[in-house]
């Protein structure tokens, strides 16, 4: 039980942090890039992927031993479209502006290769349980990837954060930083910190392992 | 590969498991789809009706009701009763003494990205449209989303002229876009800088539309006096 609940809670972090869908693996650059110009697109972007990863991830997880290995695609597809349908209304249920903010990338959920990549590689293989814990690092991993673009833009793009102004009226916007190419500029930014950051995490462990081994040997 | 091998394999699904699957989970797909559906188009209908309701006000500032008309096939217009909708509309703005103050008219048309559609004021006392709100527009962040935001462009707006010509068929100085700080007369658009696009493309929809809609809307406003 204790293995299982600590492999549980490791799908969870490894999502968050160590396999962050964007900072990590890369993975759906689409809506990364074209919804991250003000902080609040960019968590209700997120947060609309997340809800879809979970819960397709739980359907897809339940139904695995029923789903033929055959026709498994177009299922995940039928099962991902179907959440992003129900997410498409919901958000112009809450929010005709945001709805009217996210425009066509809502629907682009779909082809999110995240989800389907979760789908298959996870879902289809593991238990319930260990798909939503899966479907929620993973999700707000991409939530959280998707703000940290999202506010560096919108700071330095318009001077504010969640429209509430931050800098004084002597602020020039860097308008290019909500253009798409302060999305390239900005992801680039962040990778080269995820990089350097795990590079280092690296190097320290190395450094301790050889500390560890001369200790080792002093002692024999 | 050996017998033994092929043997082995395990068997591939029947054609019945793999449409048992397929069906079975588009039957669950659809049926998630209508309830979502059945539960929130009330709620996105109710909000569209109070966009467009607090966009009528935004433009017709001192009116506080709203009725809606349809212009028909003899170009007099109709009150149109429900929340039935259709093409041809125009929404009439009352004060408090149920006095017409003005009309709200959409509008669209192409802007650098894709359609911008908008709803501006009818002020038929000033002649003269009197405020304009940005309905939908994909324009650039943080450049031609200035038509939004800009308040020396939206100024343009707080009077803009629309008067006819005495026999009441066209206006008489069509809405036309000039150079940011070039205005010199009441019915020209001052442009945006760094939106030049955008900002030509609202004076044109406005040109468009307004050319359209106040001679017919003068000819008419017995139409719409006492709600009638």
């Amino acid at each position: 039980m204790a293995i299982s609940s600590k492999s549980s809670t490791d799908e969870f972090i490894k999502g968050l942090w160590r396999d962050n869908p964007v900072f990590v693996q890369v993975l759906g650059m689409c809506p990364v890039l074209a919804v991250s110009n003000t902080a609040l697109n960019a968590l209700a972007m997120g947060l609309a992927t997340a809800f879809v990863l979970i819960m397709s991830n739980i359907v897809v997880s339940s139904l695995r031993s029923f789903i033929p290995k055959q026709v498994r695609i177009a299922t995940y597809i039928l099962i991902i479209a179907t959440f992003v349908t129900v997410v498409d209304y919901v958000i112009q249920a809450v929010s005709l502006d945001l709805y009217k903010a996210l425009g066509a990338f809502i629907s682009l959920i779909v082809v999110n290769c995240l989800i389907l990549g979760r789908a298959e590689a996870f879902a289809s293989k593991n238990t319930v349980g260990r798909s939503i814990m899966d479907g929620l690092g993973m999700g707000i991993g991409f939530a959280f990837a998707l703000f940290c673009l999202g506010a560096v833009r919108e700071i330095l793009g318009a001077g504010s954060l969640f429209d509430v102004q931050l800098f004084h009226d002597s602020f020039q916007d860097w308008v290019v930083m909500i253009l798409p190419s302060g999305g390239f500029f900005t992801l680039a930014a962040w990778l080269l910190l995820f990089n350097w950051l795990k590079q280092r995490k690296e190097r320290k462990a190395k450094q301790d392992e050889s500390a560890a081994l001369a200790i080792r040997g002093e002692v024999a | 590969m050996s017998q033994a091998e092929l043997a082995s394999r395990p068997a591939p699904p029947s054609t019945w498991h793999m449409y048992r699957a397929m069906v079975g989970v588009g039957v669950f797909c659809g049926l998630l789809i209508v309830t979502a559906f059945q539960v929130t188009q009330p709620i996105i209908e109710r909000n569209k009706a109070e966009a467009l309701q607090e966009a009528i006000f935004h433009v017709l500032p001192s009116a506080s009701t709203s009725r809606t008309y349809r212009l028909d096939e003899s170009n007099g217009f109709k009150l149109l009763e429900g929340k039935a909708r259709s093409e041809q509309l125009v929404y009439a703005g009352y004060d408090d003494q149920e006095e017409l103050v003005g009309l709200a008219v959409e509008a669209k048309g192409m802007g650098y990205q894709d359609v911008i559609g908008l709803i501006y004021g009818y002020s038929f006392a000033e002649e003269a449209i009197v405020g304009i709100q940005v309905l939908e527009s994909k324009e650039t962040p943080g450049l031609g989303d200035k038509i939004e935001t800009d308040q020396d462009f939206l100024q343009n707006f707080e009077r803009l002229d629309v008067s006819l010509r005495d026999d009441l068929s066209e206006l008489a100085n069509p809405i036309v876009p000039v150079k940011h700080g070039e205005k010199s007369n009441p019915w020209e658009v001052d442009g945006i800088t760094g939106a030049t696009i955008s900002s030509v493309a609202i004076a044109k929809i406005l040109n468009q539309s307004a050319q359209y809609w106040v001679p017919r809307i003068r000819n008419n406003l017995g139409n719409f006096q006492g709600g009638e």
